[in-house]
Order: C-alpha cells, then structure tokens, then sequence
C-alpha cells in the first residue's frame, strides 16, 4: 500500500491531437523500463485506447464492475501479452453513458494506485464532465496539443481548469511537429507555443507516417523494433516522464537535406 | 525578424503564415483567457456597487473618479478598483492618496 503511484492525466481539451496515442505509446515504455504501468481510458463513452493497443477483444469487464462488484480488480484489468508490466483499464462501456461521477474516479485511481508504479489516464476531449472526472482522479497532468491554432486554443482552456486545481506539475507535449514546415515559417514554433501556454515542455513528437500504420496494426511504435522519428519522440518523453535527464528532440535537428539546411538559414534572426 | 521575412518583404511576398497564426492566437486568447461568461458586464457592475458601498462605509469616495475594471496578464485576471478617497469619515485628515484594492479572480 501507499506506494509513490504517479497519476498522470493526459488531456488536450481538442479531439484528434493525439492523447490515445501517447497515453499508449507512453505506457509502453513506461512498463518497457520496468515501471508497473495501468493505463485508463476515461473516454468510456468513445473508448479507442484498447485499438490502439491491439487489446480491442479481450475486454471483458471494465471499471464500472469493479466499482459495482461484479468482478476483482484483477479480472479487470487487461494485461499486455508483449509487455506484461502494462495493464489497461477501460472507465466504462461504450454502451453506457453518464454513469461515472469524480468520486467514482476518485475511487478506481485508488485503487490502481495500490498496484501500479504509474497510472496514465486518457481523457476525454471537451472541457466537460468527462474531462472533470478524469480529473478528479489525477495528480499530475501532461497537455497534448499540435502546433495549430485550434489546438492551442482549446489547450489554453484546459489549462486555465487545470490551473484551478491542485493538478502538479502540469507538461506540455507538442505533437505532430512537422520540422520542415516549421524551418519555413509555415507553422508554429516551439517556441511559441511554449510561450503562449506557459508551461514547461516535456518534450514533442515529430509528425510520422507509422504511427497510423502502428494503428492500423494495434501495436504502438514504442513496442516496434522501428527506428521511426516519433517512436524516437515518444521514447524521449518517457525517458523525460520518470526523470532523467535528457534534452528535448529539437526539431531543427531533424531535417538532414541541404534544403533543409538552407530553410534553417532563412530562419536566422537578423534583427 | 528573420532572414526570410527580409526576403519576402523585398519581393513584396506576404509574410509566413507562422507569424499571421500567432498574431490571431494571442488575440483570441486574451479574449478567452477573461472568460466573460463567467463574469458578465452585469455581475461586474454589481460587484462594483457593492465594494463601493462597504469602503464608502469607512471612508468619502470620490464617485466621479471611481475605476473598477478586469486586467488580464500572463494567465491571471485581477480585479482592479481604484478608488480615491476624499476624508475619512472618522478623521479630519485630506487623503490625497489613492487606495488601489485589488483582488484576484
């Protein structure tokens, strides 16, 4: 008991930035360097964290059955065949639908806490109930967003609600970076991201083509032998998550062409 | 600004679109970040009438100079009233000074 679980709510307030994914790719590698690692899908009424960890049909209870004693925890809680220090809890059922209130929430991290090292929740998009309750349950919070207007913008009002609580540290990560597009000033930077939000960065993962085909597979990249760039991210973000101390992936690094190069130049500040 | 906004600024060129987002960003957050929805026009007002009525309990407002008003820097609002006072009410001392009440949100 009392272990020194980290509950970490991973939210964006804006759907489709990329929470499920690194709530997935995050808890592989978590559980990869040994730490014992529960992930929750707090989105019970559109779950999509079990897809994306390939666990889709073994699924037989959820945390709903636990709370109403249908099942043990154990039961459960659906183990990782490649990686079994990872577990996945799913809140609810897609059928159900405004069941869960915080103290539910409350009382299912509880629980997960006595058993886990780290427990990552995925939250809900939206900054409503779903996103409140997944709240409840945590003690610190990563914020996903993209280098897009309307990502930051939605960001921006979680974290003001996150501000509000005794949620801390709160992290951002900015995901989908696309380097080249940065280098030409056709996307925001890190920088002004970072600025805007106000937050410290735990780090960002670069736009890739395999982790849609990791989708499409349900095995996330960080469990692939792959030496994809955004498997390279996510592994940078674990690592950065339990402490060490390793720089953030500098997307200016990134591009290796003379174009890109070239695009790194233009993007001297002169006065 | 950049080597490349030097360019596009010879040639005539719009400036990247990386500058336009940000602009439009902070704009629509500086909005955001009041909240208005939480604090209308209305509940303002009433705010006001009610400090006012408790400090001029204590003290002779000057009501023409009064300034109740939102400020918003970095991520906090704060309520600032600036009420200069006349007299106490109590003493015969002229305040000069103004009272700056403020209150965080």
């Amino acid at each position: 008991m009392s272990k020194n679980t980290r509950t970490i709510l991973i939210c964006s307030g804006k759907g489709g930035v990329g929470k499920t994914t690194l709530t997935a790719n995050l808890g592989i590698a978590l559980a990869n360097s040994g730490a014992s690692t529960a992930v929750l899908d707090a989105d019970f009424g559109l779950r999509n964290l079990d897809l994306l960890l390939g666990l889709e049909n073994r699924i037989i209870y959820t945390a709903q059955d636990v709370l109403d004693k249908n099942c043990r925890l154990d039961q459960a809680l659906v183990r990782h065949k490649k990686e079994p220090n990872l577990a996945l809890l799913p809140a609810g059922d897609p059928r159900m639908l405004d069941w869960m209130k915080p103290e539910d929430m409350k009382q299912i991290s509880k629980l997960l806490s006595e058993k886990f090292d780290y427990v990552l929740v995925d939250c809900p998009a939206g900054v409503e109930d779903g996103f409140k309750n997944a709240l409840s349950a945590c003690k610190e919070a990563i914020v996903v967003t993209n280098p897009e207007l309307s990502a930051v913008r939605d960001a921006d009002r979680v974290i003001g609600i996150l501000n509000t609580s005794d949620i801390k540290p709160i992290q951002l990560v900015i995901n989908r970076v696309r380097p080249n597009m940065m280098a030409n000033q056709e996307m925001l930077s890190i920088e002004d991201v970072q600025s805007i939000l106000s937050l410290p960065l735990l780090g960002i993962v670069l736009e890739d083509e395999q982790v849609i085909i990791s989708t499409n597979r349900g095995e996330p990249l960080t469990l692939s032998e792959s030496k994809s760039p955004a498997k390279k991210c996510y592994l940078n973000v674990s690592q950065r998550l339990i402490g060490k101390d390793i720089p953030i992936i500098d997307p200016k690094n990134e591009g290796k062409s003379l174009k890109d190069k070239f695009m790194r130049l233009m993007q001297t500040k002169i006065f | 600004m950049t080597l490349r906004d030097l360019i596009n600024k010879l040639l005539g060129r719009e400036t990247a679109s990386a500058n336009t987002a940000r602009e439009r960003l902070q704009l629509v957050l500086a909005h955001d970040r009041v909240d208005m929805s939480s604090l209308t026009t209305d509940l303002l007002d009433k705010m006001r009438k009610e400090i006012l009525d408790v400090v001029a309990k204590y003290v002779e407002i000057d009501f023409e100079e009064v300034a109740v008003s939102l400020e918003t820097e970095d991520r906090m609002t704060a309520l600032v009233a600036n009420l200069p006072i006349k007299r106490t009410l109590t003493g015969e001392i002229e305040l000069k000074k103004n009272e700056d009440a403020q209150k965080k949100k």
